[in-house]
């Protein structure tokens, strides 16, 4: 695995394509983009253009049927990159939170942690941390079922931070919350993003929020057009 | 390492389904345990049967099984004259019927066998053996079965006996056997001149080979075995064991099969979840390790209450009346060592494909479809 390049491009990716069902679906043609350290930009566009399969291959989720990428000096097509991408150098935020039901939010905070092997002290006191900046200190004993939607995207958020990555993908994590409560998450991301010095690229259907991002990039039928 | 505390959650989270795999386990556990030490333990009867204070056992060449062997009296006569031969003691094994009882090991022996003078003798005295005519001896627990007691008479076959004595034996064959003086038993059973088998006594234990060259060059028609070398090459035996070790595993395969449904209904409702730990940064080592590692939990559990259940079922076979003492069973550490070796080894197959399938679950479609 490469080291962690200099913080002016921590992706750059060129002529990306991506297709599905052997080939006949085309979701991304020749994407190129660039994402700057601690900047946030917005994939902007309706559902279905493409702006989830994006993130999935900037996360390694997924990997790009062409094209070439680098996200953090990790090549997304190695596995084992993919991997460290994962674990060391980028979070995730989805619409629906994706917590795991049953266990508290402490310990949901706690997976990313215990994936990377993190000291079981320092782990803890960032869970504490993470769980004060974002306001949901009170319930780290709560069970998932039982915290409000937005406590349980704020949990998201700070799931996504654990490891202290300075990439998150967010990927409309205001999509499945109300007017307010969306507006007030949105708010918290961009402030604990631009105090941590993290980029983000956001995915949004919602021009409210691009509009407030560093950068707007429209995605329309799998391509990008500068907005 | 510290990811497997996972393990416990997840079971905590669906105990009845963790559960339903601990028992699946520990019934096979406990099948085995309690096979395998009624097997050991009965074994080991007929072993101190024939093997009471002697070195080799002596007995027909090529023979299926014991009760078939032959060894004429002369025969037992010139193993004594051999010069480091102590005592060579005659014992014929024959099956009789007595009232409702229609299989009871009958006894023939000599007054001088050691056994007598070993019993706990309940009535009449071990110096009167073969002294009485028309007299059987019998075993605690066969008298009690028999409602016999001593001075009264029995039914056996087609002969009528006196009961001249009633001794106890540790021993549960013995205790449930008759007893009769060697001739007598020879003409019960229409057997003259013959022995099952010879317990031999050496005065120089070191010099065993010299006596079993001496026994093939004599009489090809006889087999010398050390007492532990027949117990490991009687063919009885080895069936019994096979037998035992089969059954133990059927009941293990029903486990086994238990275990990974149990494991594939957990990873099957948890794909999402397991998406979510890849994105997390969980390797596909770890998330298999997840799999082994509850399969390895209900395993440890299944065996502690395999355990529990197979002593609680040998304590009550070994209390029950209908047996009348013939079950007498015998846990050996190897024997625990190899049932946990397999319950782990079960519960590591069966998760083998739910950990593969877990480990190759890809999170964007995962995420994207669920």
């Amino acid at each position: 695995m490469n080291d962690l390049p200099a913080p002016a491009a921590l992706v750059r990716g060129r002529h990306l394509r991506k297709t599905y069902d052997a080939g006949r679906i085309r979701v991304l043609d020749d994407v190129s983009l660039d994402v700057r350290a601690g900047e946030m930009v917005a994939l902007w566009g309706a559902s279905g253009s493409g702006k989830s399969t994006l993130l999935h291959l900037l996360g390694g989720l997924d990997v790009a049927d062409a094209g070439e990428l680098t996200v953090c000096g990790c090549d997304p097509r190695d596995e084992a990159d993919r991997l460290q991408l994962r674990r060391r150098h980028l979070g995730f935020v989805f619409q629906l939170h994706n917590l795991i039901p049953d266990l508290t939010v402490a310990e949901n905070l706690r997976v990313p942690a215990l994936a990377a092997g993190l000291a079981a002290d320092l782990t803890a006191a960032r869970v504490r941390e993470l769980a004060e900046a974002v306001g949901i200190g009170h319930r780290l004993g709560h069970r998932i079922q039982d915290i409000s939607g937005g406590e349980r995207q704020r949990t998201a958020i700070c799931r996504a931070l654990m490891n202290s990555p300075p990439l998150l993908l967010a990927d409309e994590p205001t999509g499945s919350l109300d007017e307010d409560t969306g507006d007030t998450v949105f708010a918290l991301l961009r402030h604990l993003v631009h105090e941590r010095g993290i980029a983000v690229v956001l995915a949004t259907h919602e021009r409210r929020f691009a509009e407030q991002c560093d950068r707007r990039l429209r995605v329309r039928h799998g391509r990008i057009e500068d907005a | 390492m510290r990811h497997l505390a996972l393990v416990f959650v997840n079971l905590r989270r669906h105990k009845l389904r963790a559960l339903i795999g601990v028992a699946g386990i520990g019934f096979g556990v406990a099948a085995m345990l309690t096979i395998l030490s009624i097997v050991n333990g009965a074994i080991g009867m007929f072993e101190r049967i024939l093997a009471v204070d002697s070195h080799y056992l002596v007995f027909e060449r090529n023979v299926s099984d014991l009760f078939f062997s032959s060894v004429p009296d002369r025969d037992v006569a010139a193993l004594r004259a051999l010069p480091n031969v102590e005592s060579a003691e005659p014992l014929l094994f024959g099956l009789v019927t007595s009232g409702d009882r229609p299989i009871i090991t009958c006894f023939g022996l000599e007054p001088t066998n050691p056994r007598l003078t070993k019993a706990k003798w309940l009535a009449g005295r071990p110096e009167e053996f073969g002294q009485v005519p028309g007299a059987v001896w019998l075993g605690a627990r066969a008298a009690e079965f028999l409602e016999a007691r001593a001075g009264g008479r029995l039914q056996i076959g087609r002969g009528e006996f006196t009961v001249a004595g009633i001794f106890a034996t540790e021993n549960g064959f013995e205790d449930g056997g008759v007893f009769l003086p060697l001739r007598a038993a020879q003409e019960f059973f229409s057997r003259e001149g013959v022995s099952s088998i010879v317990a031999i006594k050496l005065r120089d234990e070191a010099r065993g080979a010299e006596f079993r060259q001496a026994v093939t060059a004599a009489h090809p028609g006889l087999m010398a075995l050390e007492n532990r070398e027949f117990n490991r090459s009687y063919t009885q035996f080895k069936i019994l064991h096979f037998t035992a070790w089969a059954v133990g595993l059927c009941a293990f395969l029903l486990g086994g099969l238990g275990v990974a449904n149990t494991m594939l209904l957990s990873v099957f409702s948890r794909i999402r979840e397991i998406a979510v730990l890849r994105v997390c940064g969980f390797s596909r080592g770890q998330v298999a390790g997840l799999i082994f590692g509850e399969a390895a939990v209900i395993a440890a559990a299944g065996v502690a209450v395999g355990f529990a259940l197979g002593y609680a079922a040998l304590f009550a076979l070994e209390h029950a009346p209908i047996f009348h003492g013939y079950v007498q069973a015998v846990v050996k550490p190897l024997m625990l060592g190899g049932i946990v070796a397999t319950a782990l080894v079960t519960a590591v197959l069966g998760a083998i494909y739910p950990a593969q399938f877990a480990s190759r679950i890809q999170p964007a479609e995962a995420l994207r479809y669920e």
